[in-house]
């Protein structure tokens, strides 16, 4: 798996068991078992209101490793990403009023739909590139939400539907630091099969059609496949936050899933910076909790109370600059910052890496 | 009879919007997803200048669109000019975020209240009899009016303006189009106030008809299948497009179901990214050039 640069000075790789490995030096375990042991503490340390933030974050994180798979290392465009999500919720929602199904069921039920819209949201990505294909995902959200939203109105939940806590034997998962743990669970068990995925022949084979299509075939690389394979993966991936955010939120309607949200999944995975896991999980932490800081700041300012009622459009504008300065200033996003941060110090006290051939 | 007239309305709302959307691909192969929100805008500032002017429809109307040509060429000159020469997704993503951002500040400006500018100018809106037996309204016969001119004053312009002439060139081919003196950053500036002028006064038309909420930037985005239905990159193809997406919504408004309207132009569209997708007129190069 390609790496970039090795993290520290001085690692160079032999082998390509060392290429692969998941973990490669020392200060990367010790640092990942630090931050797993922070995340642990966490939820016994904060007020309700963080470990609510956690949580959003961790389901956006799943939704943005998802997305970041199938545009930030497949190359194939979506802006139909929250309505994979919308699916994802309806089918949890629907299966639970309809046939009061267990959650083991609806969640495997919302990732068989999400790798069915997959394929469907994947057949045009065969005949179209770049715009064309995100044009096409955005009419099939359109699609998506209309039925959900037909949904709605026939069955006559018009303003949404109720979907009680999961039940395991006879604990309902209705803690908040139960959830906290089991959202934790879940964005990393998405995070080690993105990794797994991208370490392995599908990985490159993602990789090379992003870098060049007619060369990847040349390769003996089967492009629809794995194209189709990185819609069908990503969408079942993205179902299932949807499922878990409608057990999370306890409630499913279709003004959840607007286009902004999608918007904000794409915003997340190129803020985080394309081609980056890390990037994925940095845009996700950094999009949903914006509008918080947002609203903090607001209220520093004086007579806070006048502004509550244009909080929303103060951060929709301030979401809008914060995209486009990225976009226009940083495309790399914040991996970028990141990536220049250690070279900084790897290189020190010189700026630029040597070049090639001139190092001995 | 009914059915035709709203039809040919409908049809013209979103040919009006949809060339907008042709012209800035034609010339910067660049899809202005910020087109609904910059039409919503040319409408707010109709409501503005109707406070400034007030009484004086005629003055109102006319600084409102010098207005907006200047709003047009200000993104370009401002922020897409920091985009030329970019990944095409990367500017598009930006007028995605150009849309979210003033959509934030039209809400933070103006409140999200239904306004209605036409009482502010102080014009009515009676309803014209047809021959036939249809009704429409002042102002609904002036987008379809406003449509025949636009797209008669744009036909010409392109075809035999000094400045069209040198637009089609840079659209064909930029390069060669540079070295042969034409100012690229001046043609796209131009391309992009254009675009805005015609879609703001869309919006304008759209506001005094029926009045003007925040919501009205959806109206935008659902133009955006009748230009790609007819292609891209050609005018003619986005008035014919206009045509089917608005009798396609039209039509399975009266005999479907109504709540199908935000969803049949996009279904149209998928039907012609399936068949056609580089659309009715649109040239088929295109697809790869993305």
């Amino acid at each position: 798996m390609f790496r970039g640069p090795p993290r520290a000075s001085g690692y160079f790789r032999t082998g390509y068991a060392q290429d692969l490995a998941l973990m490669q030096t020392r200060l990367e375990r010790t640092a990942l078992a630090a931050f797993a042991i922070a995340l642990a503490a966490f939820p016994f340390l904060v007020t309700a209101f963080y470990l609510d933030l956690a949580c959003q974050v961790f389901l956006a994180a799943i939704g943005a490793l998802s997305l970041m798979l199938l545009t930030g290392y497949a190359g194939q465009i979506s802006l139909g990403h929250a309505g994979l999500l919308a699916a994802g919720a309806f089918t949890a929602g629907i299966l639970f009023r309809e046939c009061n199904a267990p959650f083991w069921l609806t969640l495997p039920a919302a990732a068989a739909i999400g790798a069915a819209l997959g394929v469907i949201f994947g057949l045009p990505s065969l005949r179209l590139r770049g715009l064309y294909l995100a044009v096409s995902t955005l009419a099939l959200y359109f699609v998506v939400v209309y039925l959900g939203g037909e949904y709605e109105s026939t069955r006559g939940f018009s303003t949404g539907i109720m979907v009680d806590a999961p039940k395991i034997g006879g604990f309902a998962l209705s803690d908040p630091r139960a959830w906290y743990f089991v959202l934790l669970g879940a964005a990393a068990a998405t995070l080690l099969i993105c990794a797994n995925l991208l370490r392995s022949r599908t990985g490159r084979a993602w990789r090379a059609i992003r870098a060049h299509e007619t060369v990847a075939e040349a390769l003996g690389i089967g492009i629809a496949g794995y194209k189709l394979l990185a819609f069908v993966i990503s969408s079942a991936m993205a179902a299932v936050a949807g499922a878990l955010f409608a057990y999370y939120r306890g409630f499913v309607s279709v003004e959840a899933f607007s286009l902004f949200l999608s918007i904000q999944y794409v915003a997340m995975i190129i803020i985080g910076g394309m081609g980056s896991l890390l990037g994925a999980l940095l845009g996700a932490v950094f999009v949903t909790l914006f509008p918080y800081l947002i609203e903090a700041l607001l209220r520093k300012l004086p007579n806070a109370q006048s502004y509550a009622g244009v909080l929303f459009a103060v951060n929709y504008s301030a979401f809008g600059v914060v995209m486009i300065l990225f976009l226009v200033f940083e495309p790399l996003g914040l991996i970028g910052i990141w990536r220049r941060l250690q070279s900084y110090f790897l290189l020190w006290p010189f700026k630029h890496r040597p070049i090639a051939g001139q190092r001995q | 009879m009914q059915l035709v007239v709203n039809i040919v309305v409908l049809a013209s709302i979103y040919a009006l919007i949809a060339c907008g959307y042709v012209l800035i691909y034609r010339v910067s192969r660049v899809l202005n997803l910020a087109h609904g929100e910059l039409m919503m805008l040319g409408a707010y500032l109709l409501l503005s200048t109707a406070a400034t002017f007030s009484g004086n429809a005629f003055a109102a109307i006319a600084a409102a669109i010098v207005l907006s040509l200047t709003v047009g060429v200000l993104v370009y000159v401002l922020l897409m000019r920091k985009m030329a020469g970019e990944m095409v997704l990367a500017a598009v993503l930006t007028t995605v975020a150009l849309g979210i951002l003033l959509r934030g500040l039209m809400v933070l400006i103006f409140t999200a209240q239904q306004q209605y500018p036409g009482q502010a100018l102080g014009l009515s809106n009676p309803a014209l009899a047809l021959p036939g037996g249809g009704r429409i309204s002042t102002f609904a016969a002036a987008i379809v009016v406003a449509t025949a001119l636009a797209y008669g004053g744009l036909f010409l312009f392109l075809q035999f303006g000094r400045w069209g002439v040198r637009m089609r060139a840079a659209g064909q081919n930029p390069l060669l189009a540079a070295q042969r003196g034409i100012s690229l950053h001046a043609i796209y500036a131009l391309a992009w106030g254009i675009s805005t002028l015609t879609g703001s006064i869309a919006g304008m038309l759209i506001a005094l008809d029926s009045g003007l909420t925040s919501s009205m930037a959806i109206i935008g985005l659902k133009a955006f299948p009748a230009a790609l239905v007819g292609g891209l990159d050609s005018l003619l193809g986005a008035l014919l497009g206009a045509v089917i997406v608005g009798a396609a919504e039209v039509l399975s408004i009266q005999y479907i179901d109504p709540l199908l309207s935000d969803v049949v132009p996009f279904l149209v569209l998928i039907a012609a990214l399936i068949l056609r997708p580089w659309g009715l007129f649109g040239t088929r190069e295109e697809l790869d050039r993305v």
